[in-house]
């Protein structure tokens, strides 16, 4: 029997990087990170520091063209009334919207994750995968199609004798319109359906971890099904709806698609970065305004994370 | 003993909160058969296939968007896979200095608005004076794709013993071969759901696109397009043709992913 090397000799060049890669684990590290780093750092992370650079240069009220010099005038300019306005009836919506979808999850969410077992578990989880992942537009052009005057929604308040509801919905200060479709509720109905699954996922989750033991530990200790749900179930789940609300609020924060085809053209924060930066030319109030919904972010995720959202997601 | 029945009115608002997340989509279907073009009346006052010829035959204004959105969506899904993967490698198993960091950049581009990552995108271009191009587009969707394909990817890698790779190492294997011979085989189903995720995200992306593609109709994608139609329509049931196709192209993989990482601890859809 011949002796042989208990480790096979290297024989070419794949060889070798593999031993380096062995005792050199660092560099198949490195290897491996840079190019989606590179990507991410120069892409991602550049163009967010472009974003910020812009917003602290001005416009030239006369000419038009961008001032590249530092400047805190465009911040100053989100404080006027009109632009005020748009970021505090933006953040109302987002909270509307965020409270509706927790209000509208909680019972699928629940459903899902105590009584579902089986066939119906997986159809309860496709259920709400396939209307989070498909198509954006198509769904919101379906919200065009219900909240018409002429469309499925008037027809059946006529057919039931109960448009004097929709008549009197719309007639509410600040929600007018000539039909649901051009009133600002019908843009807070297309937010609450669009965003709806990125609320039920994290909760169902949270859901999910509350062992059936307490649930049964707090029947027994006399507490009704209110009782129960108040001081047992909300607590352990608010951190699933705290991770839901982060996608809901943030989501709201930003659309400019859905308040362009739905509502009065009240304008919104997303509408005003995309309509500055197009028709207007005004890049770095556009900038500005997009630094507003980061801001709001990080102060949201910071409160999220002491209350334990991320360990939900 | 807690009763394993549920109480009537939890079911009923569960089972009533899943229709009203599907029941809005098959009215989409409905009105691509109606007779009536200018309004969206219900119920449709006639019934007709004819839109499906006219969106196939006279509207050549919906072929090019449909091939950019193709071309689009592939080319991203590729980097997206490529980039993903090296992460996701990078990530499992291994601790260092900054990992907490780059989870977190990864997270970013899906977890910010769409807005902010548009116009922050449009604003670099503004800066470096880059012209608007389809490679612009590609650049924004490929940056949001590479999360969906990593956390695909991820998932797989961590059910993964590391046994496999130490006996396929013992065995005399290099690091390549290991790659092609053990890792990808393991890998391939959840990286063929990342990549369809990928793509399904990029083909129907908008609200990136618009700041990443210029004004010019050759950088105009389907859903571009579609958008255009909804503030202006015209010939309304031929949008609802277009928009069956892209519910269709965007359902067909999700489902193929929801398939391929069944039974596992992925789960495909969470990324989004």
């Amino acid at each position: 029997m011949s002796s042989s090397p208990a480790i096979l000799p290297a024989k070419g060049p794949a060889d070798r990087l593999t031993a380096l890669f062995w005792r050199h684990p660092r560099v198949l590290l490195a290897i491996l990170l840079t190019p989606p780093l590179l990507w991410l750092g120069v892409v991602y992370l550049g163009s967010l520091a472009a974003l910020l650079l812009q917003s602290f240069y001005s416009i030239d009220e006369f000419s038009g063209v961008v001032k590249e010099e530092f400047t805190l005038k465009t911040y100053a300019e989100l404080l006027r009334p009109s632009n005020f306005d748009i970021l505090l009836r933006t953040v109302l919506m987002a909270a509307a919207v965020t409270l509706a979808c927790a209000a509208l999850a909680f019972p699928i969410a629940y459903y899902a994750a105590r009584y579902a077992k089986g066939h119906w578990k997986a159809a309860f989880y496709l259920g709400v995968m396939l209307p989070l992942w498909s198509s954006y537009l198509v769904k919101v052009y379906a919200w065009k199609l219900i909240l018409a005057k002429e469309g499925i929604i008037g027809w059946a308040a006529e057919q039931t004798h109960t448009s004097w509801i929709i008549d009197g919905l719309l007639s509410i200060p600040g929600m007018e319109g000539s039909s649901l479709s051009t009133s600002p509720l019908g843009t807070f109905m297309v937010f609450v359906y669009i965003w709806l699954p990125y609320m039920i996922l994290p909760m169902q989750a949270s859901l999910e971890r509350v062992p059936n033991s307490m649930l049964e530990a707090s029947a027994d200790l006399g507490a009704s099904r209110g009782q129960t749900f108040r001081t047992v179930i909300l607590p352990l789940a608010l951190p699933g709806v705290i991770a839901g609300s982060i996608f809901t609020f943030s989501l709201t924060l930003g659309d400019y698609i859905i308040p362009q085809i739905i509502g009065n053209s009240a304008n919104f924060i997303g509408m005003a970065v995309y309509q500055l930066q197009g028709t207007a030319g005004n890049i770095p109030l556009a900038a500005a305004f997009a630094v507003v919904p980061i801001l709001i972010m990080l102060i949201y995720l910071a409160i999220a994370r002491r209350m334990g959202a991320f360990d939900a997601l | 003993m807690l009763s394993d029945r549920s109480p009537l009115s939890l079911r009923a608002a569960a089972i009533g909160g899943l229709l009203f997340l599907h029941l809005p989509i098959l009215l989409i279907f409905l009105y691509a058969f109606t007779t009536e073009e200018r309004s969206f009346q219900f119920p449709p006052p006639g019934l007709t296939t004819q839109w499906f010829g006219v969106a196939w035959n006279d509207r050549p204004d919906i072929w090019p968007p449909l091939w950019l959105s193709l071309k689009v969506a592939t080319i991203a899904t590729a980097i997206a896979l490529v980039l993903g993967t090296l992460v996701a490698a990078a990530m499992t198993r291994t601790a260092f200095f900054g990992r907490d960091q780059i989870s977190l950049l990864i997270l970013l581009p899906i977890a910010l608005p769409g807005v902010i990552t548009g116009m922050a995108l449009r604003s670099a271009f503004g800066v470096m004076d880059i012209p608007f191009s389809v490679w612009t587009i590609v650049l924004g969707h490929a940056t949001f794709c590479i999360v969906i394909v990593y956390n695909n990817a991820v998932a797989r890698l961590r059910r993964l013993s590391g046994g496999i790779m130490e006996a396929s190492a013992d065995l005399g294997a290099n690091a390549f071969q290991t790659f092609r011979h053990v890792l990808l085989p393991n890998m391939g189903s959840a990286l063929l759901a990342g990549g369809m995720l990928a793509f399904a995200l990029s083909f129907d992306e908008v609200i990136v696109t618009i700041f990443t593609a210029g004004s010019g109709t050759e950088s105009k994608t389907l859903p571009i397009w579609m958008l255009d139609e909804l503030i202006r329509p015209r010939q309304r049931p031929v949008t609802n043709v277009v928009a069956i196709v892209v519910f269709a192209a965007t359902l067909l993989p999700i489902l193929a992913a929801y398939y391929l990482t069944r039974g596992g601890s992925e789960t495909a859809g969470m990324g989004k």
